[in-house]
């Protein structure tokens, strides 16, 4: 089964705590999780100063600056991967080091009905 | 079996000895809760029908298994009609080889639905809902009336948690070594939660809810059983040792009698003998935790004759060491309590102060009822009635209220 795993933090602690990853560690991790074959996506995301959030209404796109939500941690990343049920993406989830200075959110995946 | 019960009695008695059993197992074979809840009244219907003319089988729980596994995979064919997809499930729970029977993977099967109901994923009132009624087959009106909640709220909670379970795939299984200890902790709380609830109804008149503390310690048991954890056995003393008080803890216009206060000769005599012994087993161990430390704290209460009498200095060294190993701040107003009464209400009420200070206690009435109760002990009556009008105030429960508004009456008047 497929589990998005998103990856909370507070923006402003994410790269400043003591506790905080440096990329070089956060590719490692990627890399394990890449061998043991669970990883089917994985990426870090540009500070939510870059988001733009659209809209489709009445047939009327709408533009604007900024995320969907203003919240105290924002999305910072995501891994998409396969694990044998929820047990095993806690397991992959929790080991993201981000995980250390923010929280990751784990999703099962649904399929769409057609 | 005897041969003279009669087979509606012997099938009362399955019920009641063996459904959660047959229940967990088919939860294994079948896949899904709802699927073998219905499946597990299935194979007591087909029982009740069929057990009269070709008499009761050698190995009834062993019957009942298979019986409602035949039952279910019967039931999704018929619908496949209508629904292909239950052709497919249908096919692959009959072609699922995994053991229907042996005893071994019968109590393991107990252990994975014990773990999966107190699953970590799931929210607390799920996880005590769940367990409630699946493992302890309450119904969702007997919970629904334990916690003060309406039956729909329960029964919104048991499926939302089922559907977790199914969607966001919780598996079915006793969690290996390496997280073990963790996922415990975790069944562990949820028990103890049941307990607490029974012991100290957070709201409501009715103070005793003994119904649900035993259910607590029945579970106690099952898990000891099933799984004899050093923290299993602290937890299941734990509960012994407070349950045999109960006796003692009410007065008879139901107004809750301290610990010091109470007739110790109303104390459950058994009950103690046994969460002694479960406390010394788990001490020993040398891998006991915070459970068994506050069963030991209960021991030491349980064996002296009268409160002056009891061995403070032990208690006190007992709350350091759980401290060391789960700090809180209600742990450390308890030790302030204990060290009052070895070194003096003065000292005591010092810790009382700094504690209350730090802020974190500031909306437990427990806190201010116990320093007013240092105060009173000092003299100083006029703070006492200031601290016990600050319980008052915070105090939610009926008969706690009524206790506190007593001492402060007492106070103004005297």
């Amino acid at each position: 089964m497929k589990y998005l795993c998103l990856v909370y933090s507070n923006e402003q602690l994410l790269h400043d705590s003591p506790d905080s990853p440096r990329d070089e560690e956060c590719f490692a991790y990627a890399e394990v999780v890449r061998q043991s074959g669970r990883m089917l996506a994985a990426e870090a995301l540009q500070p939510v100063e870059t988001a733009t959030t659209v809209r489709m209404r009445g047939g009327k796109l709408s533009i604007t600056d900024g995320p969907f939500a203003e919240t105290k941690e924002q999305l910072a990343g995501f891994y998409l991967v396969e694990a044998r049920d929820l047990n095993e993406a806690l397991q992959i989830a929790g080991k993201i080091p981000a995980a250390r200075v923010g929280s990751v959110e784990v999703r099962p995946v649904r399929q769409l009905d057609v | 079996m005897d041969a003279a019960e009669p087979l509606h009695e012997l099938l009362a008695r399955l019920y009641r000895e063996e459904s959660r059993r047959v229940l967990a197992t088919l939860i294994r074979l079948l896949g899904d809760f709802d699927l073998a809840e219905e499946a597990l009244h299935e194979a007591f219907r087909v029982a009740m029908e069929q057990w009269p003319g070709d008499g009761v089988p050698a190995n009834p729980r062993a019957w009942l298994v298979s019986a409602g596994r035949f039952k279910a995979i019967d039931g999704l064919r018929r619908q496949a009609r209508f629904e292909p997809l239950d052709a497919r499930l249908a096919d692959s729970i009959a072609a699922c080889d995994q053991p229907l029977w042996d005893g071994d993977s019968l109590e393991d099967d107990r252990l994975r639905l014990i773990f999966t109901c107190c699953h970590p994923a799931l929210g607390a009132d799920a996880q005590v809902a769940l367990t409630l009624r699946e493992i302890c087959d309450l119904s969702t009106e007997d919970i629904a009336r334990a916690f003060l909640v309406s039956p729909s709220t329960v029964a919104q909670r048991i499926v939302r948690a089922k559907a977790k379970i199914r969607d966001a795939r919780i598996p079915y299984e006793v969690p290996g070594r390496g997280e073990l200890a963790e996922r415990l902790q975790s069944v562990l709380q949820v028990i103890y939660l049941v307990f607490n609830e029974g012991y100290f109804a957070s709201s409501g008149a009715a103070l005793t809810r003994s119904h649900l503390s035993n259910e607590a310690i029945r579970l106690g048991r099952l898990l000891l059983e099933l799984l004899p954890e050093p923290e299993v056995m602290g937890l299941l003393a734990l509960m012994l040792l407070h349950e045999a008080r109960r006796p003692a803890r009410t007065s008879a216009s139901g107004e809750p009698v301290l610990l010091d206060q109470q007739d110790r000769s109303l104390w459950s005599a058994e009950l103690i003998a046994e969460g002694d012994a479960l406390v010394l087993q788990a001490l020993r161990s040398q891998r006991f935790g915070a459970y068994a430390l506050q069963a030991a704290i209960a021991a030491v209460h349980a064996e002296a004759a009268n409160a002056a009498a009891t061995d403070w200095a032990q208690i006190v060294g007992l709350y350091d060491a759980l401290l060391r190993i789960s700090p809180s701040p209600v742990i450390e107003l308890n030790r302030a309590v204990a060290l009052a009464m070895r070194d003096g209400p003065a000292a005591g009420l010092a810790l009382i102060e700094a504690l209350l200070d730090r802020g974190e206690l500031a909306d437990y009435h427990l806190a201010y009822a116990a320093q007013a109760d240092l105060y009173r002990r000092l003299g100083r009556s006029g703070e006492a009635r200031d601290a016990y009008r600050r319980a008052l105030h915070l105090a939610r429960q009926g008969a706690d209220r009524q206790f506190l508004q007593r001492r402060l009456d007492e106070l103004v008047d005297g």
